[in-house]
């Protein structure tokens, strides 16, 4: 196991390679291309934003609802595009396990990766929303509900790392169990739906009142509050540092016996996939 | 010759599990079970390799050869590394590319261009190295105005070769070739067969699984032939193709003893049959005649017998043996009107040759009881094919006693791929300013 660990960082440009052709598959043949990955972020942000002023009255604690909805939606993309698609990837690509040499991780590691990518290009779009509220909630007076802490920023490149860390744990356990059970497919996509509600995106972690105790051992609760109090909240402080660390840690422990069961299991890959 | 070889097994055994039901087993029962690891254990196994050893000497080039299923084919996965041994080991020294399944790694919505950069990095190269061999690559598949295209618009052909062509300019040390030669038309197959006795004379190591036998005699070192996923043989590869035409040969004659018996079961199982319109002239299409067995059965044919020289029962002969057609015939009553008649058929319906003892004057009066009648062939001289033949027992007028109709088969086996379907005795001379090579 260790030694497949360490032969990873080999395949960096074969990586690399995969997820450029995956971006480009992906957009290849629609007029606008990458554009896109641009575009859905901001579609969505129009819609919710539509959404929640105009037919569902917005949680009144939260202004603007569309807005903090947003900080936590955008990674919860990232991880679940990255979980079902992994899942697949080795079925998908069973091709290629089957009849080149080809370390088969390599496959829903593509699959967060080019996830990740997306994500980091639809960030620049809710920087652009933010900035927007920051200076229209400044100019007209109301009481300053959204405010950007530049020292707060500094943690959002470890909460994505701690993200990537534990989608990637969780993408290498699914994959390599899908190649035996096709239900986990199905099983996942509806998890997921579940975890969805279980998490602090479309309400505040503040809010919760019972089974709190249950949402803390969820561990994207923890990074969608990470997300909001960076990016959305404007408390002075970012609270929520101990539990991001934690989860981190924890993160990496789960990578690892990822790592193990995907290995344990990979040489009937090339057999069942 | 480096003195280590390039490609060694020692006692190496592939078990394949069989899933069977448990393939569909659901991720609950194994969770009810509280073993994910124990639920992937197999029920029942597959030996596809059972304690095989053997070796490749760096340079040299070795095939492959046995049926379909002989463990070929899974011998190659092993020694590209896809697979691992359930037992023994496996050594391979120096950069493998193996052509499997080629263009196993494109993706069909990119360029070719950059599938050839994605494919070549995935077989080992860096992309400096691509870049360098970039337009080789190209000019070697033929695709020098189709490479910006997307790979789903290409034909099959275009696909193997670009994937032929990458495997092959990744320049290993040991290439690994699996039926994958035959790609493309007959000029490119040309160029598969250049670019491969290139990387025998810059001393590749090659191992080459496939049917096509004559390429195994005309490039490889040596063969070894596999069946059931032991090693029935090893050395040189004329001698080891031949041991392996022969035994398939035995095979087949099995099989053609197997499914003549059975068409002669069925067609007892109707015996009162009416003959088909066709029947009376036997040059008619044999697509459209269908066999089948007819006639009042006042003498009958019981038994047919093909049987080679020395009166062996055979199906399949050499072009040229001998053929003894061998009919065992009883009439409970006396009959004397009677003539007895033979003939041949190849696969597309054509008489290759009938006669029968009316034609020829045999001037029969008549029999009773048992009997045997032998039509002896000094040689088949056909090509290469499949033969059915006709045997009957009818009157002078044509009305059968008994009709037996395609329900015998013979393979006719040749060396020489020649066409047509009759082989005359020939010999080819050349005199005057000629060129050729004696014994080749």
């Amino acid at each position: 196991m260790w030694r497949n660990l360490a032969e990873l960082p080999k395949y960096r440009g074969l990586i690399q390679s995969l997820v450029a052709r995956d971006l480009k598959a992906r957009y290849r043949g629609s007029a606008l291309g990458l554009f896109w990955s641009f575009g859905n972020p901001l579609l969505l942000l129009l819609v919710y934003s539509a959404v929640f002023s105009t037919f569902i009255e917005a949680r009144a604690d939260i202004k603007p609802y569309a807005l903090f909805l947003c900080c936590g939606l955008l990674p919860w993309t990232w991880f679940v595009s990255s979980l079902n698609e992994s899942a697949n990837s080795l079925v998908a690509g069973g091709n290629l396990i089957k009849k080149v040499l080809f370390p088969a991780e390599i496959l829903p590691i593509v699959s967060v990766l080019t996830n990740m990518v997306q994500f980091l290009i639809s960030l620049p779009v809710l920087a652009a929303f933010l900035v927007y509220y920051v200076v229209t909630a400044n100019t007209d007076g109301s009481p300053k509900l959204v405010d950007l802490h530049g020292a707060e920023l500094i943690w959002l490149p470890v909460v994505i790392l701690v993200q990537l860390v534990l989608t990637m744990a969780l993408a290498l356990i699914f994959s390599a169990l899908t190649v035996h059970f096709r239900d986990v497919r199905d099983i996942l996509a509806n998890l997921l739906t579940l975890w969805f509600f279980a998490t602090p995106i479309i309400y505040p972690w503040s809010a919760v009142t019972n089974l709190k105790f249950w949402l803390d051992l969820n561990p994207f609760t923890h990074l969608a509050v990470s997300y909001q109090e960076i990016l959305f909240f404007p408390d002075n402080a970012f609270g929520h540092r101990a539990w991001l660390l934690a989860l981190g840690a924890a993160s990496l422990v789960l990578f690892l016996a990822g790592y193990w069961l995907f290995d344990r299991l990979r040489d009937s890959f090339a057999e069942v996939a | 010759m480096a003195s280590a070889p390039a490609i060694q097994l020692v006692n190496v055994s592939k078990v394949y599990r069989k899933y069977g039901k448990k393939h569909f087993a659901t991720l609950k029962s194994a969770l009810l079970q509280r073993s994910i690891l124990d639920e992937l254990q197999p029920t029942d196994t597959f030996t596809a390799l059972d304690n095989l050893s053997m070796a490749v000497p760096a340079g040299a080039t070795l095939g492959l050869i046995g049926r379909n299923g002989s463990g070929k084919s899974t011998a190659l996965k092993l020694v590209a590394g896809i697979t691992k041994p359930t037992a023994g080991t496996v050594t391979v020294r120096g950069r493998i590319s193996a052509l499997i399944e080629l263009g196993a790694g494109f993706h069909p919505e990119i360029s070719g261009r950059e599938n050839v950069f994605i494919n070549g990095i995935m077989l080992g190269l860096s992309r400096r190295e691509i870049e360098r061999r970039f337009d080789e690559i190209v000019e070697f598949a033929e695709l020098r105005e189709f490479i910006d295209e997307p790979v789903k618009s290409y034909s099959s052909g275009m696909y193997m070769r670009l994937g032929f062509s990458v495997a092959t300019h990744v320049d290993p040390d040991v290439l690994l070739v699996d039926e994958v030669l035959a790609v493309g038309d007959e000029g490119f197959t040309h160029k598969c067969l250049d670019k491969f006795a290139d990387f025998k004379r810059r001393g590749k190591t090659v191992l080459l699984v496939t049917h096509q036998l004559n390429l195994v005699e005309r490039f490889c070192d040596e063969a070894v032939w596999l069946d059931h996923g032991r090693k029935l043989g090893e050395g040189d590869p004329k001698r080891i193709v031949d041991a392996y035409v022969a035994d398939v040969a035995t095979e087949e004659d099995k099989y053609l003893a197997t499914a003549d018996e059975k068409a002669q079961q069925e067609s007892d199982a109707a015996p009162h049959q009416e003959p088909p319109a066709a029947a009376d002239d036997p040059t008619a299409d044999m697509m459209k005649a269908t066999e089948g067995r007819w006639g009042t059965r006042q003498v009958e044919i019981t038994e047919v017998v093909l049987a080679d020289a020395s009166g062996e029962p055979s199906h399949v002969f050499q072009s040229g043996d001998p053929l003894r057609v061998r009919l065992n015939v009883r009439a409970a009553e006396p009959v004397s009107d009677i003539v007895f008649g033979v003939a041949i058929f190849n696969t597309e319906g054509v008489c290759v040759y009938g006669t029968n003892t009316l034609i020829e004057e045999q001037a029969l009066t008549g029999i009773r009881g048992d009997a045997t009648v032998t039509l002896e062939f000094a040689a088949l001289d056909l090509v290469e094919g499949t033969y059915k033949v006709d045997v009957a027992a009818h009157r002078q007028d044509g009305a059968p006693y008994d009709y037996h109709r395609l329900l015998h088969t013979f393979r006719v086996k040749s060396r020489t791929k020649d066409v047509g379907i009759y082989r005359p005795r020939h010999q080819w001379t050349f005199d005057g300013g000629v060129d050729h090579r004696r014994d080749s």
